[in-house]
């Protein structure tokens, strides 16, 4: 294990931050200070965490339409967002964007996006850029099981591995895409399964053990960074919730499958093993848990005291001036 | 009469075609179980998200014989079938001399207003207007739904049925036998003299009651819903205006290249319409941006009854 103790308890403070930032955003969704739709990543933060922590500043993501926890794993920051998806003029993207499409470019997280494998192709054009530049810089592509029966998934890996692009292509295969199985939709069970046929890596990893998958990562970025092209990474997980926010919300999955993977919380899991491990004590979690509530109540009040964009501002950023 | 939702009207119409004829198949990435309960998952099939494939194994399938119903669900999505929409389904009958039939109807929600940002808010039918060989209907009730999809699904060409996403709560009579309404027919909704008022989809429910206002001021509003945009029913439209001598057209889409520059086009270019002509059109349309997310932004964006009133009003002076 080479990971410092400082750096796990950096990973399950992410954690803990996406599960509360969405689960205020899911509250205040339902009470109507958040409008639109929410798709929450909870359950699946091991994820975002894992890989991201494998990242650099400078090295850029793309997310989906269920893209808080990519948010907040590259380090956005929460009052910007909490502003955004009460549409305020503080927010990420000025209120135009809401919970479905937030970014910030500045850390490398190219947005959230509301097509399925849309972002696809445009992380991997950052792949071209990391390549052009020569940095050593490394792109990864964020997307669902459903994405990747998509065109643009294909296209885009075939061009990744033809360029030998650095890229990173992260599938969530939370099984379900909205109310559909993806098992009745996908010619093979694993996705990882499909490298093979693009010439690359493709690893299974459990989704829900975020140590896992930052180790996975950490190989597909050394390879990616040395120049020797992209790897696939599926990680099998689940969504907590449903497919999106709803008031009565109505889970047509099997209910012993949730609650199977309710018991796998990856949440729970990490804190047990830390303090298992003896990397921190009840104590430390509890107060970390208390910071992160606290971060999230500043949040929600930054967004509660912004203001409201003008309606003229709808008119503003068509083009770039 | 009884009582249906928009939704439940276009389900109805789907069932009820599904019935009379089995070469009617349904694509859609989320099988509805009412669907699937009445015609198995043979004819109901959930398709992967993939909607440029299943889009182009649609038509694949109509000119093979069969008569799919493909709903892309919000028309954003259709936006991934766009090769499949304009390089093969608009042309393939002309292109192939009218050698098969392409019986196919596409169902896909459209509109703004909740919230939910520009890739998934719009009103983009006059995009498809553009091309030549698809038909089109824009239903705003639950009556025009339920009658003119079951024409659609008939109808031996490719059809899209562009359904209002935040009306399929709508409630509205329809009659309790079998009915259907053709394409290509304006639905005259209210009767006037002074001023005709073409609306399109949902902006019908914004203008009934800025017609009632300006009614109690003695002003005569008369109110068209085309209906169809392809077929598009210019006779009544022109009629219309040569009575009144002035057209305001409402959409909830931007005025650049619309469906309004050509239900205006159709007035003015036609020699008796202009001669009877009081007062330039007006377009009462939204403004040409990408949808924004915050409700001050996008309440900015779309036309409402009070913008439909003062429009009027500006071609009334
Ligand atoms: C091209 C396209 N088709 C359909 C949708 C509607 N839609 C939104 S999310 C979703 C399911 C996505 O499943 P998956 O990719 O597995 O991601 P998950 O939601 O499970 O995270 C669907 C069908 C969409 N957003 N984009």
């Amino acid at each position: 294990m080479a990971l410092s103790a400082e750096k796990q308890l950096e990973m399950l403070r992410t954690m803990q931050t996406i599960r509360r930032f969405e689960e205020r955003a899911s509250e205040d969704y339902i009470g109507g200070a958040i409008y639109g739709v929410v798709h929450c990543y909870i359950g699946e933060e091991a994820v975002a965490t894992g890989i991201c922590s494998a990242l650099n500043i400078d090295d850029r993501i793309i997310s989906t339409h269920r893209g808080h926890g990519h948010c907040i794993a590259k380090g956005a920051d929460l009052n910007r967002m909490m502003a955004e998806l009460y549409g305020r003029a503080t927010g990420y993207c000025k209120g135009k964007g809401g919970s479905m499409h937030i970014a910030d470019f500045s850390i490398g997280m190219l947005g959230a996006n509301g097509i399925v494998a849309g972002g696809i192709p445009i992380v991997t054009g950052a792949g071209l850029a990391a390549q052009l530049e020569g940095k050593g810089q490394v792109a990864v592509s964020f997307f669902g099981d459903g994405a990747s029966n998509a065109g643009p998934f294909h296209e885009s890996i075939n061009i990744a591995s033809a360029w030998k692009l650095p890229m990173i292509y992260v599938c969530e295969n939370n099984l379900w895409s909205a109310d559909t199985e993806a098992k009745g939709t996908l010619a093979l069970e694993d996705i990882a399964a499909r490298a093979a046929g693009y010439g690359i890596p493709g690893v299974i990893v459990d989704g829900n053990d975020v140590l896992a998958v930052n180790e996975v990562a950490e190989a597909a970025i050394a390879r990616a960074r040395a120049g020797e092209g992209p790897s696939l990474i599926e990680c099998k997980t689940y969504r907590q919730r449903t497919h999106t926010e709803r008031k009565e919300a109505i889970d047509n999955r099997p209910a012993e499958q949730v609650a199977a993977w309710m018991e796998r919380d990856p949440i729970k899991l990490f804190a047990a093993d830390l303090i298992e491990r003896e990397v921190m004590t009840e104590e430390d979690w509890k107060k970390m848990e208390e910071e992160i509530a606290q971060e999230v109540l500043d949040a929600v009040k930054f967004a509660e005291e912004s203001p409201f964009p003008d309606p003229e501002e709808a008119l503003v950023d068509v083009f770039a001036e | 009469m009884r009582t249906v939702t928009y939704s439940q009207a276009g389900l109805e119409a789907v069932m009820e075609e599904m019935q009379k004829d089995d070469k009617t198949i349904h694509l859609s990435t989320n099988a509805p179980a009412a669907l699937t309960d009445s015609f198995g998952t043979s004819r109901v099939r959930a398709t992967p998200i993939a909607e440029g494939g299943f889009t182009g194994i649609a038509l694949g399938a109509a000119g093979s014989g069969f008569r799919p119903i493909v709903n892309w669900s919000m028309v954003t999505f259709s936006f991934v079938a766009m090769d499949q929409i304009v390089n093969q389904v608009s042309k393939i009958h002309y292109m192939f001399g009218g050698q098969a039939k392409f019986p196919i109807t596409f169902r896909t929600s459209c509109g703004g207003g909740g919230r939910m940002a520009a890739q998934h808010s719009q009103n983009p039918y006059s995009m498809f207007m553009n091309l030549a060989g698809l038909k089109m209907i824009l239903p705003s009730t639950p009556y025009d739904l339920k009658g003119l999809l079951k024409s659609a699904i008939r109808e031996d060409n490719p059809v899209i049925s562009f359904e209002a996403g935040n009306m399929y709560a709508f409630e509205g009579e329809i009659p309790e036998e079998e009915y259907t309404l053709p394409l290509g027919e304006a639905h005259i909704l209210r009767e006037g003299t002074d001023v005709t008022v073409v609306t399109l989809g949902r902006m019908l429910h914004d203008t009934l009651p800025a017609a009632e206002i300006l009614d109690k001021e003695g002003v005569s509003v008369e109110i068209i819903d085309p209906r169809t945009l392809v077929p598009m029913d210019v006779d009544t439209i022109r009629a219309s205006v040569q009575k009144t001598g002035r057209l305001v057209i409402v959409d909830a889409a931007g005025a650049t290249a619309g469906a309004t520059a050509e239900i205006a086009t159709a007035a003015t270019e036609h020699a008796e319409t202009f001669a009877a002509m009081k007062a330039p059109v007006k377009r009462i349309c939204a403004f040409n941006v990408p949808i924004p997310y915050s409700p001050t932004l996008e309440d900015h964006v779309f036309p409402d009854a009070d913008k439909i009133l003062a429009g009027i009003r500006e071609v009334l002076a």
